[in-house]
């Protein structure tokens, strides 16, 4: 073999990728009636005899009538399922995950793990004493302290488990707020098509009627919608700036201002402050509340609608609905926790929050420092409009809105042009750079910007991960034109090539259980 | 198996007397390079299929062109080609030959003359070679419609759906008056932004949010008012969970959820309204937005007077909204003063309890 060919030269210009493929099936379909994972010892007559029945101290409506139907495997089979499924991912320790627009797929450092992991953390108890949790309780007091500097609020909560679980506390805090002025009869929430779709979600949730605003010609969402949609109906408007075209909307204090003559409460749904970190906040813009997501903006991992987190930000006036146990020092500077707030929402969620992921949060922000926070916003908005650059140089991608002007943290673009020209769609598209090491993810329905393609690079990846990402999608934009078929039948070297989407969208086939996927298959309960 | 009919696609290419002018000054027919694209496409799909063409300019020339081999069905008399030949070799195709997708290439008029001639139940698709084009029938680009093609061709399963078929009258287009008509519904694939104009991200998802909207204006219906339903099929679920028939493309009207009046002109909807308390419940029909004077000229000015601008209710689902790209709702009622009255933002009912303030213009 001559010098410099693969493999033992150096790598070709673009990255070859090929999935791991297991044919692995669901972990039901693996069970084996009578596996175990661990036998645990029998219980020796002396214990036995002094314990009794244990399940006799039980109330009858507790017990099960039948043991749970679990799969059961020995503990070999488990840890080899999921290690399985885990070679058949892709995720921001293996590839360039800058495909996820909106969703913050920034390095989430492993020394934060190594904190969130230690005994000291991992092994507390939320039943412990506080007189015992000192420490924790003062992470949970500082993250709250940074949170205020950051948002400019007056509280926070680091309760909800995720950010639609924040917006839901959010909503449920405003309608206490009306509802304590005897202003209950505000039915509406006014949203815009391009703030995040949780919004308008958990606002209908909470029983609210929706009332969405689209972009004017600028992209912008349209400051006359907004006019015609407040009314004494208005109990909120929930917003995200910038919006997911990456646009800021310079008009916010005008959008806060309708709002609130109308008699309404302004939310800012900051779950990605990624852009605008340490250079603007919701309090100057006249924001009553706002959320972050801890696992976008502050590095926490996703986990996947697991254990992700979420901190809601108050004004002092909304501060008495805060979800309880607020966390308080005490003039000693001692910790408490405080559940007598009457005009509480309640709880939101059991005990205090994700403390690992308030740990890890806390421990990124301090390695970081004020001005730490505002790099990271810099290097965002650089390598966002870096991409732009790269991205825009391949024929038959656009961004559409503010033309010529540049974007904060992320980019909806539009591969309406080539799509028109071949036939191939930016879903096949993102599916084709999958046999890269790589994907991308379009965007929410509806699909306002026409074949899109949401790309956010966070401040984590290097220059020469950014040409990568942009070389990856010129080359497979050109498959496009000279491979068409290739294009629209990729991933080809993936563990699934194409899923059909269509019984998500279906209440009749969804399924996110095992017993709902049989039941609806038909299979029997 | 595929089928291909066509014809040449000029502007104003009803009648022989248009066509012939267009020729003469020097317009270049596009029905034809069009169709090419779509079988150069169609044969990169490297499926199995059997290509069934009309002939000459009809369809023969492109298979040729694109080298693909094609059974030619049906004759032409003359040296030019007409709707009638549309309509003959489209029902042949159909009707004798079983095609599983049949192709036409041109725009409005062509969709027409298929659906006269094949019905509302055939697998059709539409590639984009008219001047205007406002039905829903027709792929994006001719590179989609060789895509979707190949689809069929390969067996893959492939959904249809009923899209709308806009006719207009183009002496009035050419004199600048465009007034298109509902004509009725054709059977196209229903792969999601394939078809023009952008559809749901699923046939499910589709349904699901037409019958949202149905359930929030049928629960928000008062005792004793009229409710004068437009054309389309997103008012035609609000009949349906009542329980009523509804004109797909003409304009009925319900009181108490019965029936009141179907297939309505406009002197009995003028009639209807004039009695009592009504309302008028329309959806945006075509890919441009009007919510009045495209499809439904039976709720013309002065119905919509004496029902106002406050009990007129738009309903249109995200995607319909999310089509037009950012324009305006439009209105044309052939009465300025009314346009004016109409124009302004509007709540659009988009969902159960789900509303998008857009803004209508004239």
């Amino acid at each position: 073999m001559t010098e410099g060919t693969w493999p033992i030269g150096p790598k070709p210009p673009l990255r070859r990728f090929h999935q791991a493929r297991w044919d692995e099936p669901v972990i039901f379909e693996l069970s084996q009636p009578g596996a175990r994972g661990v036998l645990p010892p029998a219980v020796e007559p002396e214990i036995r005899e002094a314990v009794g029945d244990p399940v006799a101290a039980l109330p009858r409506s507790v017990r099960r009538e039948r043991p749970p139907a679990l799969p059961e495997l020995a503990q070999l089979h488990v840890v080899r399922h999921y290690a399985r499924l885990s070679q058949e991912n892709l995720g921001v320790d293996l590839n360039v995950d800058v495909g996820q627009g909106t969703c913050t797929m920034k390095y989430s450092p492993k020394v934060n793990d190594q904190l969130a992991s230690d005994p000291k953390v991992a092994d507390l108890h939320p039943l412990q004493d506080p007189s015992t949790t000192q420490g924790v309780l003062e992470v949970m007091w500082r993250l709250e302290q940074m949170l205020k500097a950051i948002s400019g609020l007056d509280r926070v909560t680091l309760q909800p488990g995720a950010g639609s679980a924040a917006i839901y506390t959010n909503v449920s805090m405003i309608r206490a707020y009306h509802a304590s002025r005897s202003e209950g009869a505000r039915d509406q929430v006014i949203t815009t098509i391009f703030s995040h779709p949780s919004n308008a979600a958990c606002a209908k949730t909470a029983g609210y009627e929706v009332i969405t605003l689209y972009p004017d010609a600028d992209g912008y969402p349209d400051l006359g919608a907004l006019r015609a949609a407040v009314s004494e109906r208005t109990a909120a408007l929930l917003i995200t700036n910038p919006e997911d075209t990456g646009i800021f909307n310079p008009r916010i204090d005008d959008f806060v201002r309708v709002v609130h003559e109308a008699g309404g409460l302004c939310a800012y749904d900051q779950a990605n402050a990624n852009g605008i970190l340490g250079i603007t906040r919701a309090k100057e813009a006249g924001f009553d509340l706002c959320h972050f997501n801890l696992h976008k903006t502050f590095s926490t991992p996703h986990a996947c609608g697991g254990p992700a987190a979420g901190a809601c930000a108050v004004t002092e006036e909304l501060a008495p609905f805060l979800p309880v146990p607020t966390v308080e020092r005490d003039d000693d500077g001692r910790f408490f926790l405080d559940h007598e707030r009457p005009m509480s929402i309640g709880k939101v969620r059991p005990w205090y929050g994700v403390v690992p992921n308030i740990v890890r949060a806390y421990a990124w922000i301090t390695s970081l420092g004020a001005e730490g926070l505002r790099e990271v916003a810099e290097t965002a908005v650089l390598n966002n409009n870096y991409l732009m650059h790269k991205v825009l140089e391949i024929a038959g991608v656009s961004a559409p809105y503010a033309e010529g002007r540049r974007r904060i943290e992320q980019v909806r673009y539009s591969w309406e042009e080539l799509s028109r020209e071949t036939g191939v769609r930016s879903e096949d598209l993102g599916l084709r750079a999958a046999d890269f090491g790589t994907h991308y993810w379009t965007s929410h329905h509806p699909w306002v910007v026409p074949e899109p393609m949401t790309l956010e690079p966070t401040e984590s990846y290097s220059k020469a991960d950014l040409d990568e990402y942009a070389a990856i999608l010129a080359h497979v934009a050109e498959e496009a034109r000279t491979d068409p078929e290739l294009v629209r039948t990729a991933p080809h070297a993936s563990t699934v090539h194409r899923a059909d989407h269509e019984p998500l969208d279906d209440p009749e086939r969804w399924a996110v259980t095992w017993r709902a996927y049989r039941r609806k298959a038909g299979l029997g309960g | 198996m595929a089928g291909i009919g066509g014809r040449v696609g000029l502007k104003g290419s009803d009648g022989e007397e248009v066509v012939r002018r267009a020729l003469e000054l020097g317009a270049v027919p596009e029905a034809g390079d069009r169709t090419v694209r779509v079988l150069q496409r169609l044969r990169s799909a490297q499926a199995g299929f059997e290509l069934l063409v009309a002939p000459g300019p009809m369809g023969e020339e492109a298979a040729r062109a694109a080298g693909l081999e094609a059974r030619v069905v049906g004759e032409v008399a003359g040296p030019g080609t007409t709707a009638e030949d549309t309509r003959r070799i489209a029902t042949a195709m159909v009707e004798r030959e079983r095609v599983d997708l049949l192709l036409f290439a041109g725009g409005d008029g062509t969709a027409a003359d298929v659906l006269a001639a094949v019905g509302s139940s055939a697998p059709v698709l539409g590639i984009p070679a008219g001047v205007k084009i406002h039905s829903a029938a027709f792929a994006v680009s001719p590179e989609a419609a060789g895509v979707l093609a190949g689809e069929v061709a390969r067996g893959s399963r492939v959904r249809f759906a009923e899209a709308e078929v806009l006719d207009l009258d183009e002496d009035a287009y050419r004199r600048g008056e465009i007034a298109p008509r509902l004509v009725g519904y054709l059977r196209v694939p229903e792969e999601p932004r394939l078809v023009q104009p952008r559809k749901a991200p699923s046939p499910a998802a589709e349904a699901i949010a037409t019958e949202a909207i149905a359930a929030d204006v049928v629960e928000g219906m008062e005792p004793g008012r009229a409710y004068v339903l437009g054309p389309g099929t997103t008012v035609r679920a609000i009949a349906g969970r009542l329980g009523v028939p509804k004109t797909l493309v003409g304009v009925d009207v319900v009181r108490d959820g019965r029936l009141v009046v179907a297939d309505a002109s406009e002197d009995a909807l003028l009639e209807v309204v004039s009695a009592g308390s009504a309302a008028v419940v329309v959806t945006p029909i075509g890919g441009q937005g009007f919510v009045f004077g495209r499809g439904n000229q039976q709720i013309g000015p002065r119905v919509l007077q004496v029902v106002g601008r406050e009990h007129v209710i738009v309903i249109a689902t995200p995607w319909k909204l999310a089509s037009l790209g950012g324009l305006p709702l439009r209105v044309d009622t052939g009465d300025p003063e009314v346009d004016a009255e109409l124009s302004g933002h509007v709540l659009v009912v988009t969902g159960y309890r789900d509303r998008a303030a857009y803004r209508i213009e004239v």
